[in-house]
């Protein structure tokens, strides 16, 4: 175990974890922040996907050790009222059935379009492609980065 | 004497899985409904017209749902049926889980997707007991005649005077009226509807966009525990011994203990159990634990399955489950036949959120935080096996994280209060993916061979039908209190979980058989999104189109001329092939490498599904397009209706292109994502879904899309290639092959 310092959501937080434990896990059972889901722990879902510095990363394939200075967002920090472009297109297009795996995609989605600004049907698939949803929401996931991105879906 | 049976799967479920007289005593024991959940204050009046619904002085309007929600949308449809005969705003309403206690919430399940159809009436019914008390109440405060008084957007209309007054001034007289019973008032006509037939944002997607909707896995109790489960590969294997020895040193883990397996009416394995702060401690204190196992029966392999079920497709059958005129004879005569055989392997459910379930085991007092659709079941299995009564036992039905069937099990829900049991603090126990996906209970395998006969004429006089599965009657938990040879000889069991789908009707076929016989297997098998009916339609479906190709006829045309009868089914299933076909354009060519399939099927859903697809040079199938028509009665939630059938349709596209569960020395090869490879955003096809306005009572569609798409995509891989799918997932190399 050691004590080690993580920003996230724009707030320090020190814990005590062994320094291989993956940031997922720091997140969820740790600091209580529940957003993030475990969803196979080898970096295959993107259930457990966050923001390092604005990239979208596997938590759950991120030692918390690596994390170092960079700043962590999660889905509870995305914005403190669901305001985000994403978070607004996904409740449009009316995007979760069971939503487990959601959080992953909007933060997937973030990070994509913060790159990707104005993606074709094509680049969405690609960037998108790491994210499973089991009730196989997608074509609703692409019609909301659509309309996140400011194209009629 | 073999019995003939034709029982529905909803009937079945209908019949053995709810309780006749459902909803009464949340009818009239309205002062216990729900209590716990009240807000509490000497301020707050609340009027209770029954278990349901709650409203407040301050105008708050609280449902409590009792169906689970999955993500097939329990927490948006039942309000809106209540809102609908309330007559109140649609924002005004706060949703909230009912409480586990089933003497008065008699439906805290849901399963055959029966939601809706089971709900329609009878929550319709909560609201209009609560505003006709309301009506009561004002028309006595008024002095006035109660018909002159009407319910409108949360308050009641003197109708000479246009006085009103909101429903929130009227709980306390409310309160003080006898109850009115809700079979003696009107429900509104479907023109009149509001609410009903509207597309209607789901409640619990603000919830989902910004991670507050708290699933099972996120259930979170001062000084909780973590634990995981180390469980024998093989089915049927025993824990021989452990080492916890380096285990015990794994920074974290508090406790490390052996849980034996209960017995089949749990179905579960056993193993060592790895107690720790933190769900990572406990899964690296699993991996340092040394384990011998004595592996039980390990001889089964999925090619001595195949060669089984392939025995089993010639055997002699265990029952006739339908035989009109005389197929077999007819068969056996001077027509020209057509045989074929189509087989589909176990699939597993691989929800998003794994299995889990959070115990708190007190003196005398068991807490259960649960992720199921089944939260009765869940508390009444953890009082049988804790010897507590059921009002000791309380259960929380959390958020699920998908389920398709996978959660109409208890098993590990059980589990977890074995372990939790051993400790003095609340555990949540989680199955890693790699356990989720080797100790499920998968999607029976099945084969089918399928026969028909044309005369002399062309037409069709004769078809059989061969289902063959790994049964789940006999193996599944909830059918499987009796052995399997017990099980199986109950027609109506074995139809609703085994052969539903097959039933060639409505086409006109003067002759059919359709017959059964089990294959045996160690694997645990259960309910999969749609049940027999994500692999009977494959097959009927499919030969339908062989048999329309081996007269050269067009697919869509020849099953029109199929439908003669003059029944209500023919009617519906007639109107939604026509209609898919038109959306679809199913007569505009499509380019080389590209083709259509078409499927259909009645019931109390029917439905047809022109799917379009395209035949890469490397026999990498894409399918492009669905276009899906429903008939599912008036559809409640419109929107819903098209998020199942998208989703479905799309979930079930894993079983058909790439999903596959095999078995080796008695144990799953498949453990995660790399192996177990299902459907992703550029496989994913747009769905577009045409409902058929109607106005009669609704049925339920979170099934309808998985049952029909394996046949349309294989029928429209066939228009593409020439190739004939026929076992599924669909191989490359078989296409491949005929591309070259």
């Amino acid at each position: 175990m050691s004590r080690i310092a993580v920003t996230v959501n724009e707030k320090e937080h020190l814990i005590d974890v062994a320094p291989d434990t993956p940031l997922l896990w720091v997140l969820r059972d740790s600091l209580g922040l529940t957003g993030t889901k475990y969803g196979c722990g080898m970096g295959l879902c993107g259930a457990c996907t966050v923001h390092l510095n604005g990239e979208a990363v596997r938590s759950c394939q991120t030692p918390v050790a690596s994390v170092g200075a960079k700043k962590i967002t999660t889905i509870e920090g995305l914005s403190p009222d669901r305001s985000h472009p994403v978070q607004r297109a996904w409740i449009a297009e009316q995007v979760p059935q069971c939503g487990y795996c959601q959080s992953g995609q909007i933060m997937q989605a973030a990070a994509f379009l913060a790159k990707t600004p104005h993606p074709t049907r094509e680049q969405i698939d690609e960037g998108m492609n790491g994210n499973i949803c089991r009730c196989a929401t997608y074509q609703r996931i692409r019609r909301a980065i659509q309309r996140a991105s400011g194209q009629n879906a | 004497m073999i019995p003939q049976t034709q029982v529905s799967r909803r009937e079945f479920v209908k019949t053995s899985v709810q309780i006749a007289g459902v909803l009464i005593l949340g009818f009239h024991l309205p002062e216990r409904g729900g209590a716990q959940e009240l807000p509490s204050g000497a301020s707050v009046k609340v009027f209770k017209p029954n278990a349901w619904l709650r409203i407040t002085a301050d105008n708050q309007i609280k449902v409590l749902v009792e169906k689970p929600e999955l993500g097939q949308g329990s927490r948006t449809y039942t309000p809106m049926l209540i809102a609908e005969e309330l007559e109140v705003d649609w924002s005004a309403i706060q949703v909230e889980q009912a409480p586990t206690i089933p003497s008065i919430y008699q439906g805290l399940r849901t399963g055959g997707s029966g939601g809706v159809a089971s709900t329609f009436t009878p929550m319709r019914q909560v609201g209009a007991q609560a505003r006709e008390m309301l009506i009561s109440a004002a028309a006595q405060q008024w002095k006035v005649k109660r018909r002159d008084c009407r319910a409108e957007n949360g308050t009641v209309v003197h109708g000479p005077t246009n006085r009103r007054v909101s429903y929130g001034e009227l709980v306390e007289a409310a309160s003080k009226l006898p109850l009115i019973n809700p079979d003696e008032i009107t429900l509104k006509q479907p023109k009149d509807f509001r609410l009903i037939g509207k597309p209607m944002p789901r409640t619990d997607v603000p919830s989902k966009v910004d991670g507050s909707a708290a699933f099972g896995i996120d259930v979170r109790v001062p000084e909780m525990l973590f634990a995981v489960i180390v469980r024998c590969p093989s089915f049927g294997g025993k824990l021989q011994t452990f080492d916890a020895s380096a285990a015990k040193a794994v920074p974290g883990v508090r406790a490390i203990f052996s849980v034996p397996p209960l017995p089949r009416h749990f179905n579960t394995a056993g193993g060592v159990a790895v107690v720790a702060d933190s769900t990572w401690a406990a899964i690296q204190g699993r991996k340092a634990l040394g384990l011998t196992w004595d592996k039980g029966p390990t001889s089964e392999t999925t090619e001595a399955l195949h060669d089984s079920v392939e025995r089993q497709a010639a055997a002699p059958p265990t029952f006739i489950a339908i035989d009109r005129g005389d197929a077999v004879e007819v068969l056996a005569g001077p027509v020209k036949k057509l045989e074929a055989f189509y087989e589909s392997p176990f699939q597993a459910h691989a929800t998003m959120e794994p299995m889990n379930t959070t115990v708190h085991v007190r003196d005398n007092e068991i807490e259960v935080w649960s992720p199921t659709q089944f939260a009765d079941e869940v508390q009444d299995e953890i009082a049988k096996l804790s010897g507590l009564p059921l009002d000791k036992v309380i259960v929380h039905m959390t958020l699920s994280g998908g389920s398709f069937g996978r959660r109409y099990q208890w098993d590990y829900a059980a589990e977890a209060w074995q372990v939790a049991k051993e400790m003095k603090k609340p555990v949540q126990l989680l199955w890693t993916r790699e356990d989720d996906m080797q100790h499920d209970f998968y999607r029976p395998y099945n084969y089918q061979r399928l026969c028909g006969g044309f005369d002399d004429q062309g037409k069709l006089v004769a078809w059989s039908t061969r289902v063959v599965t790994t049964p789940i009657s006999g193996a599944n938990l909830y059918t499987g209190f009796t052995e399997s040879s017990e099980t199986l000889k109950d027609p109506a069991t074995v139809a609703a979980l085994e052969w539903y789908g097959a039933d060639i009707a409505p086409y006109s076929i003067p002759n059919f058989r359709l017959d059964y016989a089990p294959t045996d297997s160690v694997v645990p098998r259960s309910w999969w999104r749609s049940v027999s009916s994500s692999y009977t339609p494959f097959a009927k479906e499919s030969f339908v189109d062989e048999l329309a190709h081996a007269r050269g006829r067009d697919p869509f045309q020849f099953r029109m001329d199929l439908l003669t009868g003059t029944s209500p089914d023919t009617e519906r299933l007639r109107r939604v092939l026509e209609l898919a076909v038109e959306k679809a354009g199913w007569r505009v060519p499509l380019p080389k490498g590209r083709g259509r399939g078409i499927a259909c099927r009645s019931g109390e859903v029917c439905s047809a599904q022109v799917a379009e697809v395209s035949v890469d040079d490397d026999g990498t199938v894409q399918v492009l397009r669905v276009v899906a028509a429903v008939d599912c009665g008036i559809a409640v939630n419109p929107d819903g209706v098209r998020a199942m059938t998208e989703g479905a349709i799309n979930f079930a596209l894993t079983a058909v292109l790439t999903g596959e569960i095999t078995i080796k020395d008695g144990a799953v090869e498949q453990s995660n994502f790399h192996d177990y490879q299902v459907l992703r955003i550029n496989q994913a096809p747009d769905v577009e879904v045409h409902i058929v306005p109607r106005v009669e009572d609704p049925s339920g569609v979170g099934e309808l899309g998985a049952m029909l798409i394996p046949a349309a995509v294989a029928n429209a891989v066939f228009a593409a290639t020439g190739v004939r799918v026929r076992r599924l997932p669909i191989d490359p190399q078989l296409l491949k092959r005929s591309q070259s």
